[in-house]
């Protein structure tokens, strides 16, 4: 920060990073070859609304924009969690794909100026053999850090599988930037990607 | 790509956090001038205070946990009051502080320690009981600015200087109550063919300076500390993009105040400046007090909030 930053008492909103997004695929091979995790090809978009700004597409315009009409399989839906934050939620049969939408739901809310309200995207993960399940395992994306941390929660609880979590990170280190401040893995209970 | 901001600068708080700071800095450098000039030894009446004021800079966090009663919390004793401080931080991509919760009914948060890494917010419980999510989370998000602004450095250095003029302005007063004798002893280089009566003079002058001294920084420093407040609410509300939960959280929050008064309030009276809103409020809004107070008036925060949130509305 600045000294006059510092001396007038100003921040500057911290803008969005979103090129470390297509390290996905890569470390999406990494899981399954040796966690046995495949991505339950949904993902959601979380950031905060903003007074007298809403997002201007609607969902459905959302839709037509990622090509997501009744014959490809996939769909988006919009979610406002506890704690007012607002998700994007994506799913798509092609796990590529969804990583380019997911990109594309973003820049579009970059371009609108919401770059600063994007707080984080979350990829879900199951187990094969588990797909109707929905997911244990996501990889989260900080996008102001350009980072990513895996987070796995225990089932109805808000409770998170640490030292599994740590694992996780150890096996996806050469496949993707991970978040080196633990302290910055912040637990996202009550997740609407599944 | 080009960052497209919603929020237009407020050039009208900037000249004034500037002049003010920029003003502080003069009165250093003449205090520091007319000391160099005046061939006093008061480098204890310096150094005291120095040391005070380093040990206060550094133990900020502690101390301030100390006196609020306030304890650090874990994420697993206070689950939600984590949840909304890990989202703001991402969010803001400011490293996490440290969050503590005082057993205080009055409701009110603050945030202190050095710098972004020694860094602690800490709410009442008065403040968690009176106020919903969103709104505690405008509370947390304007606290958190102060940490990003490093608030705590920067009103330990602009009020030091009030600590060493007051010190002098005793120093000398007593210094001129009791003769010049022992003051001129103290004196070096053996000037001492001056009379008695003339050294009284000369003291009183200099205790006159210093009260002046210590009168116009205190006044300076208060202003500054209203600045810094609306500075923070003003970062607060973009970051959580919603003035208005600011505004409701201010609203609910002094307002309990004024109506509750008691005894218990008077023990957090040295706290006011780092506090989300002063535990005491003087009756009335005559402009005398709001000259000598440490945070802004609930209306002008508010109309600032009102005017930030009609911005953010209008500009696209």
């Amino acid at each position: 920060m600045k000294l006059f930053d510092v001396l007038l008492g100003r921040t500057k909103p911290a803008e969005a990073n979103l090129d470390a997004l297509f390290g996905l695929p890569g470390a999406v091979i990494t899981l399954q070859a040796s966690e046995n995790l495949v991505p339950t090809n949904q993902a959601g978009v979380c950031y905060k609304p903003m007074a007298g700004q809403r997002f201007e597409k609607t969902t459905e315009e959302m839709a037509e924009l990622l090509g997501l009409d009744s014959g490809s399989g996939g769909r988006i839906r919009h979610e406002t969690d506890k704690y007012a934050y607002e998700w994007l939620v994506v799913e798509s049969p092609d796990f590529q794909e969804l990583v380019n939408q997911i990109h594309v739901v973003n820049t579009t809310l970059e371009e609108q100026g919401f770059g600063p309200s994007l707080l984080c995207s979350v990829f879900g993960f199951s187990v094969v053999g588990a797909a109707g399940a929905g997911a244990s395992t996501y990889l989260v994306y900080l996008y102001k850090r350009g980072t990513f941390y895996p987070f796995m929660p225990f089932p109805g609880k808000e409770q998170r599988d640490v030292p599994s979590e740590l694992r996780l990170a150890e096996v996806l280190k050469e496949d993707l930037k991970l978040e080196e401040q633990k302290e910055r893995w912040m637990p996202l209970w009550g997740l609407p990607v599944h | 790509m080009a960052t497209k901001t919603r929020f237009p600068a407020d050039r009208g708080l900037t000249a004034r956090m500037m002049t003010t700071v920029f003003l502080i800095g003069l009165l250093y450098a003449v205090l520091v001038t007319a000391l160099a000039l005046s061939h006093l030894r008061i480098e204890w009446v310096i150094l005291i205070p120095v040391v005070l004021v380093v040990a206060q800079f550094f133990y900020s966090d502690r101390i301030a946990l100390w006196a609020m009663h306030a304890k650090v919390v874990t994420p697993e004793q206070a689950p939600q009051l984590h949840a909304v401080v890990d989202r703001l931080c991402n969010l803001a991509n400011m490293p996490k502080p440290r969050v503590g919760i005082a057993q205080m009914d009055m409701p009110n948060a603050f945030a202190t320690g050095r710098n972004q890494s020694h860094a602690v917010v800490c709410v009442t419980t008065g403040i968690l009981r009176r106020l919903d999510e969103p709104e505690l989370e405008a509370v947390l998000a304007h606290e958190l600015s102060h940490v990003a602004h490093r608030d705590v450095a920067v009103m330990t250095i602009a009020s030091f200087l009030g600590i060493i003029s007051g010190l002098l302005m005793r120093v000398l007063f007593y210094g001129a109550l009791f003769g010049g004798g022992g003051q001129g002893a103290r004196r070096g280089g053996g000037n001492n063919n001056q009379g008695g009566g003339q050294l009284v003079l000369f003291e009183l002058a200099a205790f006159g300076i210093s009260a002046a001294f210590y009168f116009i920084s205190f006044l300076l420093i208060r202003a500054l500390s209203r600045y810094r407040e609306l500075a923070a609410d003003r970062s607060g509300a973009i970051l959580i993009g919603q003035p208005r939960l600011l505004m409701n959280a201010l609203i609910k929050v002094t307002g309990e105040i004024g109506r509750v008064p008691s005894q218990d309030l008077r023990t957090a009276r040295n706290f006011n400046a780092f506090f989300f809103a002063p535990a005491l409020t003087r009756g009335g809004g005559a402009s005398m007090a709001n000259l000598f107070s440490t945070h802004p008036s609930l209306e002008v925060r508010l109309e600032q909030l009102a005017q930030l949130e009609a911005k953010m509305g209008s500009s696209r």
